[in-house]
């Protein structure tokens, strides 16, 4: 980037992501209750945040939410890239990706609408259990989130060499072992990624939750989502700050930790694959 | 290596989950309260034009906007030092963690009538402006949202572009134009493809940022679906069809766009 107006442009283009957030962040130290005037520094609305029931209660539901889905959407969608990566009918495989790539390519609030007519549906007239509630969360968000780990887990198997596979039979592997020791250490970047995006997805999704939640069941992103729409309440910057300087320092010491790693692998001469 | 049922449980998920709500979409559509074949919703939709149109029309607007925007960005990127090239994408992702919710709430502090620009603005001696509740913010807000989703798969593809092929097109005679035209615009084709479907689809589909930004006379598709299902003009069975002609709305325009593209090679090109 040598031209003074390539580094101008994308100068702006920042400006234009990072001036909201900057704004965000300032007045959540803001004194008073105004989103324009300043009034003096002050860490009320940080007190009020914790002090709020509500606010505290759906980052539990979050959380919860969160790791229950995304760890039973890791473990359903490893299985499933398995499967399809094994599978000799090509139709059906391809079938298979048509409704893999569904989730991912249909508009969210589709989604969330066809979950809330099948709850509904099948809680008023099949009688099961399905009321609005963390349940339907958690199944709407495995739903959304595993394709993103089979999509994560697909490349990585084709990468792996087969005979490897055959060859741990050869020397005496038993199939479990031969998969426990040759197929799962290849996998497992791609597991991994699959996992921390499906939590990351789980996390920040409103449109769908907002559709499939219960008043006590809601998510953080589904109360943003009410508290915004009544305006006012100052302690929403101050959560976004919060979440602003987690996410920034997460991203930091990944950055230093694979800028360290890519060193490692530069200075042994070999690389890990 | 012998997973073939692995996939078994997944297969019963989506049929479920995916498969079958869709299906439902459809029933709903085409019935009444009462469980009834009907066409009225489908025939009830077309008095909402004027949502579909302002829906699409802005969508377009925000989707060229961001491609605009975007693509030099993106080119830019793509030819920086790899160190450069990390610390611009980690920045361009940073805002995407946070939630959509509370970046719309700060462009909602920016923009409103006693709010910062406008501030700014009266203290300098100007006439404020009348920037919230209209369009124009609407189209903001979609483009502040959605220029990471155009960035990311245009630079993914333009740092596959080796720049002796530039530099070739240059030696051959070409001026920047027609490198421009001939060899970085063809060979990033795809990345534009799918730039354009990931802000086309989820700014048609919006719906809470047209309200946060554009108050209630703005409406797109995505509220009026919204207003049948968890709103005050309860109707599931309209909100069904409205859902439907949307999904065909997208399904045409994807469709559209796969003119504009080789089939292969299209796996892997969503993040």
């Amino acid at each position: 980037m040598k031209k003074w107006y390539a580094k101008t442009y994308v100068s702006l283009v920042m400006i234009f992501l990072y001036v909201p957030i900057a704004v965000l962040i300032l007045f959540s130290f803001n004194a008073s209750k105004s989103r324009a005037v300043w009034a003096g520094f002050s860490l009320k609305w940080y007190r009020e945040l914790f002090h709020n029931e509500l606010i505290l209660t759906s980052l539990y539901n979050t959380m919860v939410v969160a790791l229950v889905a995304s760890v039973v959407a890791t473990i359903l969608g490893t299985a499933a890239a398995l499967g399809i990566y094994s599978m000799k009918r090509k139709w059906f495989r391809s079938a298979i990706m048509n409704v893999t790539y569904m989730p991912i390519t249909n508009p969210e609030i589709v989604m969330g609408v066809s979950l809330l007519l099948l709850f509904v549906f099948m809680s008023e007239k099949m009688h099961l259990p399905l009321e609005l509630g963390l349940g339907t969360l958690i199944i709407a968000h495995v739903t959304f989130c595993t394709p993103y780990v089979i999509l994560n887990v697909l490349p990585k198997l084709r990468q792996i060499d087969k005979f490897i596979y055959e060859a741990a039979m050869d020397l005496g592997c038993s199939p479990t072992q031969a998969f426990l020791k040759v197929i799962i250490p290849e996998i497992a970047p791609g597991v991994f990624a699959g996992f921390i995006m499906a939590l990351t997805y789980s996390v920040d999704d409103f449109i769908i939750s907002y559709f499939v939640s219960s008043a006590s069941s809601a998510t953080l992103p589904v109360t943003i989502g009410a508290m915004v729409r009544k305006r006012i309440s100052p302690e929403i910057n101050a959560l976004s700050a919060i979440v602003f300087v987690v996410v920034l320092a997460v991203l930091l010491i990944y950055n230093f930790i694979s800028i360290r790693h890519e060193k490692q692998i530069q200075k042994g001469g070999g690389s890990f694959r | 290596m012998k997973f073939r049922y692995a996939s078994a449980p997944y297969v019963v998920w989506s049929v479920i989950f995916v498969v079958v709500p869709l299906f439902l979409v459809v029933g709903f559509a085409f019935t009444d309260s009462s469980g009834q074949f009907t066409l009225d919703n489908i025939s009830k939709v077309t008095t909402y034009t004027a949502v579909f149109m302002r829906s699409i029309w802005l969508s377009v607007i925000a989707t060229v906007i961001c491609l605009l925007v975007g693509y030099p960005l993106a080119f830019i990127m793509s030819r920086c030092l790899p160190s450069g090239q990390r610390t611009l994408t980690m920045l361009i992702m940073l805002p995407m963690w946070i939630n959509f919710l509370l970046r719309t709430y700060a462009w909602m502090t920016i923009l409103e009538h006693n709010g910062i620009l406008n501030t700014i603005l009266t203290t300098l001696g100007f006439q404020p402006l009348n920037m919230i509740n209209t369009q124009g913010a609407v189209v903001l807000g979609m483009i502040y949202n959605y220029l990471p989703f155009m960035i990311l798969p245009l630079y993914s593809i333009m740092t596959k572009i080796s720049g002796s092929v530039i530099e070739a097109a240059q030696d051959l005679g070409a001026n920047p134009f027609l490198v421009f035209a001939r060899v970085i615009l063809p060979l990033s084709m795809p990345g534009v493809t799918t730039g354009i479907t990931m802000v086309f689809v989820p700014s048609v589909s919006t719906f809470i940022i047209s309200r946060m930004l554009g108050g209630g006379s703005n409406m797109m598709i995505g509220d009026l679906i919204d207003a049948q299902f968890l709103g005050n003009a309860y109707n599931p069975n309209l909100g069904a069809a409205i859902s439907l002609v949307l999904m065909v709305i997208i399904l045409l325009f994807m469709s559209i766009l796969n003119q504009f593209e080789d089939s292969e090679e299209k796996e892997g090109m969503m993040i």
